[in-house]
């Protein structure tokens, strides 16, 4: 009888294992297979200066006030360029989930420039596996500034320049994700006939958290024209800094060897380099606000 | 003896066969949380469960990419900074219901019930107990329940300056609607 009633316990025991994985291999079977796509490449849509792939999501808007200091070398007299500011204001907004346009003025130049920038490929995993993320910026920068000449007929179109960037990002880990980007610069018109017209350069960037919330982020071009015979010696612009991400704000504070804070202006235009101090301290501020509600995914 | 078990074990897999499941694939659980400084509410509705009303066995499982929120950043911040789903992607919940035999499936009407088990997030497992409700309906059942969790209880940390934000309990719902699965 003993027996017979520990064999049923065990029976029992069986039974109830038995039932609760089955219902779990129920949920595993049925629980379809899902894209999943990677998120937070990048804690904002700038990696330093260059844009990263990232996008403001559909009905967010990104402002974002962003300051360049003068040179370190200029000394304890200019504070360290502490002394001397640049400003960069813009104003971005998400359009569609791939989709994000942004307007912004900054005081380099009296510049005016808008920008349009759409994913193309997003990192996944799960039920359709791509391995980076593609997103293509263009922009347009006007400057507004006087022509230094004004002797010479000066038309409106030579105040404008563009660039193209395709942005090719993977998030290799939690932790480090990085960038290559092929960039493209065409402005109108160029301080002499030495300069080029057209500008190739390609951009690595990345960032290595140390925390949830900080990261350690880098980001170089490397300017492909040659760059002897220019009216002004150029020079590829480095920036190495932290993100620091505290709610809604993402700070980027920063070193950088270039003043613009638009792709024209930094990539084709920075006069100064890392070797004799020729450096910038600098910050972007995003700050993002809600518009509109998230979109839910279609089948909500 | 031997004879026993082998009957037993067979009669085992009968029963577990003949057990009556219910399953959805689209069941609900959200998280709200409310403070006077900001309400944060995380939907879900792509939430697979199933029910055994043989043995009262539940499972939930939600993958934590699909909760969404009103705002995409706090979307982000719950997948990045708090739930970490690329480290864990699923929340999963395995329980039973204690009072089984106050159900009486056979009748349609609404049903108390208490259902204790346990709560897995962020990798780590709790042990919980809560009060629901079981809806008998033709062709179904739905199940209703509300309860509140700690996040500080399943190691999710949140750091000082948005402590504020975040009432320390998260108030949690689940609403399924489950109907009958065939018997395999």
């Amino acid at each position: 009888m003993r027996r017979l009633s520990l064999t049923f316990l065990l029976a029992l025991i069986t039974l109830g294992v038995f039932a609760q994985d089955d219902l779990m291999k129920l949920l595993n079977q049925s629980a379809s297979k899902e894209i999943n796509y990677t998120t937070a490449t990048f804690k904002s849509t700038r990696i330093m200066n260059g844009h990263s792939i990232e996008r403001m999501p559909p009905g967010q808007l990104d402002v974002r006030i962003s300051h360049r200091f003068g040179m370190i070398n200029s000394g304890v007299y200019n504070f360290f360029g502490l002394d001397q500011s640049n400003i960069h204001l813009s104003l971005e907004y998400g359009i569609l989930k791939w989709l994000m346009v942004g307007v912004g003025r900054g005081s380099y130049e009296k510049t005016f420039d808008g920008f349009v920038k759409f994913s193309v490929l997003r990192q996944s995993s799960g039920a359709r596996v791509m391995p980076v993320s593609v997103s293509v910026v263009t922009s347009a920068a006007l400057k507004s500034i006087k022509f230094t000449d004004q002797t010479r007929t000066n038309y409106f179109t030579s105040r404008l320049a563009y660039v193209g960037q395709i942005l090719i990002a993977r998030k290799i880990s939690q932790g480090l994700s990085l960038q290559l980007s092929p960039s493209y610069i065409h402005r109108n018109l160029v301080a002499t006939e030495l300069d080029p017209n057209d500008v190739y350069a390609i951009g690595a960037g990345g960032r290595l958290k140390i925390s949830k919330r900080i990261s350690l982020n880098g980001e170089y071009y490397y300017v492909a024209n040659p760059k002897t015979y220019l009216s002004q010696h150029i020079y590829n612009p480095l920036s190495v800094g932290f993100d620091i991400e505290t709610g809604g704000h993402v700070f980027q504070l920063f070193f950088t060897n270039s003043l613009g804070m638009i792709e024209k202006a930094f990539i084709g235009e920075t006069t100064s380099q890392w070797k004799n101090g020729g450096i910038h301290f600098g910050f972007n501020i995003s700050r993002v606000f809600t518009l509109k509600k998230h979109e839910k995914p279609a089948n909500y | 003896m031997k004879r026993l078990f082998l009957l037993f074990f067979f009669l085992n897999i009968v029963l577990a066969v003949n057990a009556q499941k219910f399953m959805t694939k689209n069941g609900f659980i959200g998280f709200f949380s409310h403070t006077s400084m900001e309400d944060v509410k995380g939907d879900n509705n792509q939430v697979v469960g199933a029910l055994d009303i043989s043995t009262g066995e539940m499972v939930f499982q939600a993958l934590n990419k699909s909760f969404h929120f009103d705002r995409a950043l706090m979307e982000e911040h719950f997948n990045e900074n708090y739930i970490e789903s690329d480290k864990y992607p699923k929340s999963v919940f395995k329980g039973k219901i204690t009072n089984l035999s106050s159900v009486d499936f056979s009748k349609n009407g609404i049903y108390n019930v208490t259902v204790e088990g346990d709560l897995t997030i962020h990798d780590v497992t709790n042990k919980i107990s809560t009060k629901g409700t079981l809806e008998v309906i033709s062709g179904g059942i739905n199940a209703n329940s509300k309860f509140n969790i700690v996040p500080e209880d399943y190691k999710i940390s949140i750091p000082g300056v948005v402590r504020e934000k975040i009432n320390k309990n998260l108030e949690v719902t689940v609403t399924m609607k489950y109907t009958p699965i065939a018997n395999k």
